[in-house]
């Protein structure tokens, strides 16, 4: 099959807000896809086309190409990770696009992602939000057996379903206000459900809220895009764990 | 070359206690004088770091990906193996130890695993305690499930995903230690070469992948935990990013490489699709505990799975190996595997797969039972092959999956440079020839929570804490040598692309040092594989500039480092005139089954770097097995 690509290219990290000037959409044509091909080996077909014609390559962020590793992620057609629902870039295959189709393909867009090259983004913003509390205070060497405190089953099951989240950040590049809350949600419910984790749960749940509100994340205006697109399909209703912990822990503060 | 493997004298039940007892401290208000350099945020490093960080050291932690969270050891699927027994089915610290010993072909050193065994209960301890949800019983217990070659059920997992959960509770303890700053985290970092002062490694050169600087770290001590090197074979299931550079320029600074011939194939991976493959999918281990494997009896037979009735179907590793059927272990099935695609019975339109069937299973057990279990690696498989395995057998085939060589530590995890230390996947201690499953996240994890806290402070007592920095000649020598080392990549300004150069490495790599290796192969290999770098280094093409974020660049160095490194593993492969693990001679067999030669090579293959690959000297470190008989190994 073929594909014309439409693909957002930047030579230099972004400078300022106004992403138009650091960067354009370029034209390419590609011939010979399968439709067996991955998303990402019809961007490495392209760009072995390029290097051949002289051109450097379209730079992406990947490494895993399993859907586990969160590197990988692009907007394709306006939608985060594409088309197919619960499906990371790097899993998504050529054969749900059309023979002949037009793909418009952007990187991740929020004030707390700067991009850095075509379609490589920075999301050390996520990992900031982390370091500032999304963890159990525990050193090595110190806990007791695995077995002494039981965890019924539904509850492990709700904190592995938040624990599910890859850290790709497209939650925020669906929203419109760029909002983290599905991934700080996602990080606070995880812990919110394990005995372990509640011994800190007030100033996690401070923590966190602060962190991301200072690394410049929007509000949360209950749009729902996130659950839409998240490769993990993480609910919202982490949101709503989030909520109700921050809640508790502002009500405690007195 | 210093081959001692300093292994504690006693009894092997208390090599360990007495080591740690023997190794000098450091003052707890000393320890933050020392500043130790981390390479890798997998699970050995994130867990290295932040153990030490927590110690008291000031540490520095490096990865090549945007974020440590998305270290490679964040794919493992199946699970990790401790010797709890909480399944009162006879496991036991001793029973581990075996089945890793036996399950590497009596090639790893008998004291290292003893203790990974006995590190094993304290792991999932750790895990639980940070959050790592695995999987519970109805009562809200830990529950378990099976391996290949084990009998019995020590594996603990988290759904498909236990890598990744393991990860981000390393992740989160590292996350804690940069909040606190004791832990400083480059991302997008990537080492390129380490510096040697007065025989010691004190320091290491990186270049910042985004802005391109090349640029010095200086430290008291150096920890190498960056994964292993199956990328030498282009097509593998490890993550893209994967390379032996730390490594192999460790090894050329001295650093002894050992057993890199001993490579994994797992038998339970996607099959190739086509040319424009970029790598290979693993399907866990786990699905060997429900899914059962067979190729039609009848050659080219293309009827769809569901019309071959049974007694025209065989299973057989059930067959073959009764007592572990189609749990036997992975060097063995993957054999199996490619034994009946050599005769024709292989399956699908290339003839290279063999069926792993859930039929059996979902009938007994219910669809929702196994969606349970395995729900996301069948949902991987469908997503890939566009076909549904709860409908029709899963197509499998062998693919290059992990690397059991790799840079020769001492027992306290310290290679042949002093004051470096290797760590997880990119050491050779612990499997032999042959990994067992649910091994690996096991070793890395004692590696970094359990033995380098205490063995680095055994070395780090001996020196004076920061002694060299950045000023130090060493350093602008190393840093000049990178440099142009950048400088020539992007001068050659050839016709062919990097990737061009890695496929064409990987086939050689598969065709003559993959699942059966022989002398008329390696010795092809060993010509073919110096004409190929030779041709890289006149004809490659890498555009753009070494000052900017630049992924051709990366890629160039990594594959320059695989093309003299690939040399070094069919040299080893060669020498090594026996069958063992994964490591298959065609002239050492016993119908398919490998033959060991234990009068000539019960000993690691310790390799020193000559200034070129084929000058490499081949040192021994002779196995003792004092606990575990030498014997045929036999799954039957
Ligand atoms: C698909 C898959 C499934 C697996 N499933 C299982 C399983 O179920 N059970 C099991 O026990 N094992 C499994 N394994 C094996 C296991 O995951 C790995 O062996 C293990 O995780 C390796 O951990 P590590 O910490 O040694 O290295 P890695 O996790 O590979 O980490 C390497 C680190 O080093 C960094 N790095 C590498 N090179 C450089 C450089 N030059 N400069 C700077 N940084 C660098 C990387 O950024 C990364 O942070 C699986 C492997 C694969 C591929
Ligand atoms: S590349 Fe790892 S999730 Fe896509």
């Amino acid at each position: 099959m073929k594909v014309i690509l439409h693909i957002w290219r930047q030579d230099k990290a972004s400078t300022n807000d106004n992403f138009k000037q650091d960067g354009r959409m370029v034209r390419y044509e590609l011939a010979d896809v399968s439709p067996d091909m991955s998303f990402l080996e019809m961007l490495d077909v392209l760009n072995e086309n390029l290097i051949e014609k002289g051109e450097e390559s379209v730079a992406f962020d990947h490494d895993c190409r399993e859907g586990i590793c969160g590197a990988c992620g692009v907007v394709i057609d306006g939608v985060p990770h594409g088309p197919e629902r619960g499906t990371t870039t790097c899993q998504l295959h050529m054969r749900s696009f059309k023979d002949g189709a037009e793909i418009y393909i952007e990187p991740w867009r929020a004030k707390a992602f700067p991009v850095v090259r075509d379609l490589v983004v920075d999301r050390g913003s996520l990992d900031r939000i982390v370091q500032s509390g999304a963890f159990i205070s525990v050193n090595t060497g110190a806990p007791q057996d695995a077995n002494a405190i039981p965890i019924p089953k539904s509850d492990a099951e709700r904190a592995f379903d938040a624990a599910t989240c890859i850290g790709c950040g497209a939650c925020v590049a669906a929203c419109k206000n760029a909002s983290a809350m599905l991934f700080v949600g996602a990080k606070v419910s995880h812990f919110a459900y394990l005995p372990q984790g509640r011994v800190e749960r007030d100033s996690r749940a401070r923590n966190l809220v602060k962190a991301m509100d200072e690394e410049g994340f929007g509000n949360c205006t209950n749009q729902n895009e996130c659950e839409a697109v998240c490769p993990k399909e993480i609910p919202v209703r982490v949101i709503a764990d989030m909520n109700r912990e921050y809640l508790r822990a502002k009500a405690r503060e007195g | 070359m210093n081959l001692d493997s300093r292994i504690p004298g006693g009894p092997i039940q208390d090599k360990w206690d007495s080591r740690k007892f023997d190794l000098k401290l450091v003052n707890p208000a000393n320890k933050r004088k020392y500043k130790v350099l981390v390479v890798g945020s997998g699970l050995a490093g994130a867990a290295a770091a932040a153990s030490m960080a927590e110690l008291g050291y000031q540490v520095e932690c490096f990865c090549y990906q945007d974020s440590p969270r998305r270290a490679h050891s964040i794919a493992a699927q199946g699970g990790i193996n401790a010797a709890k027994n909480y399944r009162n089915d006879g496991d036991s610290v001793w029973r581990l130890f075996y089945d890793t010993v036996k399950g590497g072909d009596f090639r790893a050193r008998e004291a290292n695993v003893y203790r990974l065994a006995q590190c094993s209960v304290n792991i999932i301890d750790q895990a639980v305690a940070q959050g790592v949800p695995f999987a519970r019983d109805y009562a809200g217990l830990l529950d378990n499930r099976s391996f290949g070659g084990a009998q019995v059920s020590r594996t603990f997992y988290a759904r498909g995903q236990t890598g990744q959960q393991l990860l981000l509770g390393a992740y989160a303890a590292l996350s804690r230690q940069i909040g606190l700053g004791t832990v400083k985290m480059y991302n997008r970092t990537e080492m390129l070469d380490v510096v040697l002062v007065d025989g010691h490694a004190k320091g290491i050169i990186v270049r910042d992948m985004v802005t391109g600087e090349v640029r010095s770290h200086a430290g008291d001590a150096v920890v190498l935990a960056t994964g292993g090197y199956g990328n030498v074979f282009y097509l593998s299931t490890n993550a893209k990013g994967c390379n032996v550079t730390a490594a192999w320029r460790a090894h050329k600074k001295g650093a002894g490489f050992a057993n890199p011939c001993y490579t994994q194939i797992h038998p339970t991976c996607i099959p190739v699709s086509g040319d424009h493959q970029s790598k290979l999918t693993l399907m866990s281990e786990s699905l060997r505990n429900d899914g059962r494997v067979w190729i039609p009896k009848k050659q080219a037979d293309k009827r769809p799975a569901h019309e071959i009735p049974d007694d025209e179907r065989d299973y057989y590793l059930e067959r073959k190996y009764p007592s572990f059927g189609n749990l036997a272990p992975r060097d063995i099935a993957s054999r199996a595997a490619k034994e009946a695609c050599d005769k024709g019975l292989g399956i699908g339109e290339t003839g290279l797969g063999v069926y792993l069937d859930f039929r059996d299973a979902i009938a007994r057990l219910g669809e929702p039972a196994i969606k349970a279990r395995y729900g996301n690696l069948f949902h991987m498989y469908g997503k890939i092959t566009a076909e549904n395995p709860y409908k029709q057998p899963m197509r499998i085939y062998p693919a290059v999956h992990y690397t059991m060589g790799g840079l020769w530590v001492d027992y306290d995890l310290m290679s042949s440079i002093p004051g470096m230390f290797v760590l997880g996947e990119a050491n050779f201690s612990d499997h032999g020839a042959n990994r067992l499953g649910a091994s690996a996240l096991m070793q890395g994890l004692a590696d970094g929570y359990f033995v380098i806290p205490y063995t680095i402070g055994g070395y780090l007592a001996g020196q004076k804490a920061g002694s060299v920095d950045v000023n130090h000649d060493a350093f602008q020598q190393t840093v000049a040598t990178v440099n142009d080392r950048v400088s020539k990549l992007l001068s050659i300004q050839g016709k062919r692309t990097v990737d061009h150069f890695h496929k064409e490495l990987g086939k050689i790599m598969w065709g003559r040092c993959g699942m059966a290796r022989n002398d008329a192969g390696l010795n092809e290999a060993l010509k073919e594989i110096p004409a190929l770098r030779e041709e890289f280094w006149q004809d490659v093409r890498v555009l753009g500039s070494g000052q900017s974020f630049n992924q051709s660049l990366e890629k160039a160095g990594r594959v320059a480092d695989f093309l003299e490194f690939g040399e070094l593993m069919c040299r080893d492969a060669l020498e090594r005139r026996e069958s063992c693990g994964g490591h298959f001679r065609d002239e050492w067999q016993d119908e398919g089954e490998a033959r060991r030669d234990d009068d000539n090579f019960a000993h690691a293959a310790v390799w020193e770097h000559k200034g070129e690959v084929k000058d490499a000297v081949r040192h021994q470190e002779e196995l003792k097995f004092d606990n575990v008989a030498l014997a045929v190994r036999s799954y039957k």
